[in-house]
């Protein structure tokens, strides 16, 4: 029933979250202190302080980003990669079992 | 200092402030003290995804209470601050207790403003601020779809838009009754205001303007029933939402002594007139470097004083200087807003207003205040970098979408 899905910062540390389904990877992070992620504006895809990098050979398992997403990944604070996304717009679903996500430095 | 930090205010700010304190290395006691019986939630989703009922309420929450205490914040919800006492650097609890400070942060927040006209005690006339003002106003939008009455929106602001938004996606009739000659007149551009207000009507909602309301109308059992005008038409509504702006909560701090001018005066450091307490968010008005006042309700605005404040009650200098910056979701459509555009006499549109997306650059003779984008996230963040660095395009610049504005900003 859980989504099982693991932050790793940009220190390493490493938290594994058990997340309901329909609930975004934001709100799994700041729930549960994963100070990595900011999620300031609650969800809306409106401050870009949600920056993830997703795992490369799991992207084929994710919705592709919106073109608000795409947009705001223009201005990330850290390195925009292909594999850069905004944990807001991603939704805990049972495709995403066992992802792992990398956070970047810093979000502001 | 390593006395308690006591925080008054349990939302966006009062949470920032007490995370700030902990991520600068504070490590006495923080209470974060608030009067709704639920620990910090986002509140922007409430008009929105929220009350569309695309989230459950669990998914508002901040942070869990585990969380909280992990990080050594105790939060103490219900709790209401009666008084404050500066010169012994007490707080007294509406309970009798009163708990002792070494340094105070006021997140007070703000209230939403009433109408005192006949039937406003209606329990269908509900303003939008807290959890359960939304879920009362939830509970009135099933009674409009059970019962097939209109949504009345009093205030054609951002709040009362984006539940007339919410409403009509649901299918509601929805009248805005707006008591200026123009939707959100004191926010946006006129050309802008205007787009909004196509917007709306293209979504089915009815709009008048130049409203006088003369009372809410209620039935025998004392539900609302409808909105009468002083011109003598009648609006059945089955649900009001008061839009009409909010005011600042600084009785308490008035009350202790603390210059306070429609709101609790700080500098850019969430500096108050007491060295022991500082302010943060709604509840405050800040005093700018050319002495004018600039009163914000943002999250932005909650989220960056709540990091000057916790600084400077660690004796830091940490000014929020960032251009202020808004959103507001309505339909499919986000407007972005960065920078002050009060005051603007000219307005250049870069793109087409019938474009899916364009921004509108907001020009006080030839000097750029703001810029509010539309679908455009690109062009908003764009604009707060060339707002924060000072480096503003020209009107001539700004409508020619062949010239690279980020061109601007490289050295």
């Amino acid at each position: 029933m859980f989504v099982n899905i693991t932050y790793v910062d940009a220190s390493g540390l490493s938290t594994t979250v058990e997340l309901s389904p329909g609930w975004s990877l934001m709100q799994g992070a700041t729930a549960n202190g994963v100070d990595g992620i900011l999620g300031e504006c609650g969800g809306s895809c409106a401050c870009a302080t949600c920056h993830c990098y997703v795992d490369a050979d799991r992207i084929a398992d994710l919705p592709a980003p919106s073109e608000a997403e795409l947009q705001m990944l223009d201005n990330v604070a850290c390195e925009r990669r292909p594999n850069s996304r905004l944990a807001c717009q991603l939704k805990a679903s049972a495709a995403l079992e066992g992802l792992v996500v990398h956070l970047p430095e810093s979000q502001e | 200092m390593h006395e308690t930090i006591l925080i008054v205010g349990a939302g966006q700010a009062g949470l920032q402030a007490a995370e700030s304190l902990r991520m600068l290395g504070y490590t006495g006691a923080i209470t974060l003290l608030g009067d709704e019986p639920y620990g910090p939630y986002h509140r922007p989703p409430l008009s929105k995804a929220w009350l569309a009922g695309e989230m459950e309420a669990a998914q508002l929450a901040i942070r869990s209470p585990e969380v909280l205490a992990r990080k050594g914040i105790a939060l103490q919800t219900q709790s209401r601050v009666a008084s404050i006492h500066p010169t012994d650097k007490k707080v007294h609890l509406a309970d009798g207790s009163s708990l002792p400070y070494g340094g105070l942060l006021l997140a007070t927040g703000a209230t939403p403003r009433s109408l005192p006209l006949p039937g406003t005690q209606a329990p269908e006339v509900l303003p939008l601020r807290s959890m359960d003002n939304a879920q009362a106003l939830a509970s009135a939008l099933v009674r409009c779809e059970q019962e097939g009455l209109p949504v009345v929106v009093v205030g054609g602001g951002f709040i009362g838009l984006e539940v007339a938004a919410t409403a009509r996606k649901k299918g509601l009739a929805v009248v805005v009754l707006e008591a200026a000659p123009r939707l959100l007149g004191r926010v946006l551009s006129p050309l802008l205001a205007d787009w909004v207000s196509a917007l709306h009507q293209g979504n089915g909602v009815e709009q008048i303007l130049n409203a006088r309301i003369a009372s809410f109308q209620t039935d025998a059992q004392g539900h609302l029933s409808g909105v009468a005008m002083l011109d003598g038409t009648v609006y059945a509504a089955g649900l009001v939402v008061l839009g009409v702006g909010v005011s600042a909560n600084d009785q308490l701090a008035k009350e202790a002594g603390l210059a306070c001018e429609n709101g609790i005066l700080v500098d850019a450091c969430g500096r108050t007139s007491d060295p022991f307490i500082v302010a943060a968010g709604d509840c405050t008005v800040r005093r700018l470097a050319d002495g004018s006042l600039l009163r914000l309700e943002s999250v932005q605005n909650a989220n960056e004083q709540a990091k000057s404040a916790a600084a400077a009650l660690l004796g830091q200098e940490k000014p929020f200087v960032a251009t202020p910056w808004f959103w507001s979701d309505q339909y499919d459509r986000k407007l972005q807003m960065a920078g002050i555009s009060t005051g603007a006499d000219q307005w250049v549109v870069r793109g087409q207003l019938t474009d899916a997306s364009f921004s509108v650059f907001n020009y006080r003779g030839n000097q750029l205040l703001g810029v509010d984008s539309v679908n455009a996230s690109r062009e908003h963040l764009l604009a707060r970098k060339l707002l924060d660095a000072g480096v503003l395009p020209t009107p001539e610049q700004a409508a020619d979408t062949a010239f690279d504005l980020s061109k601007l900003l490289q050295p």
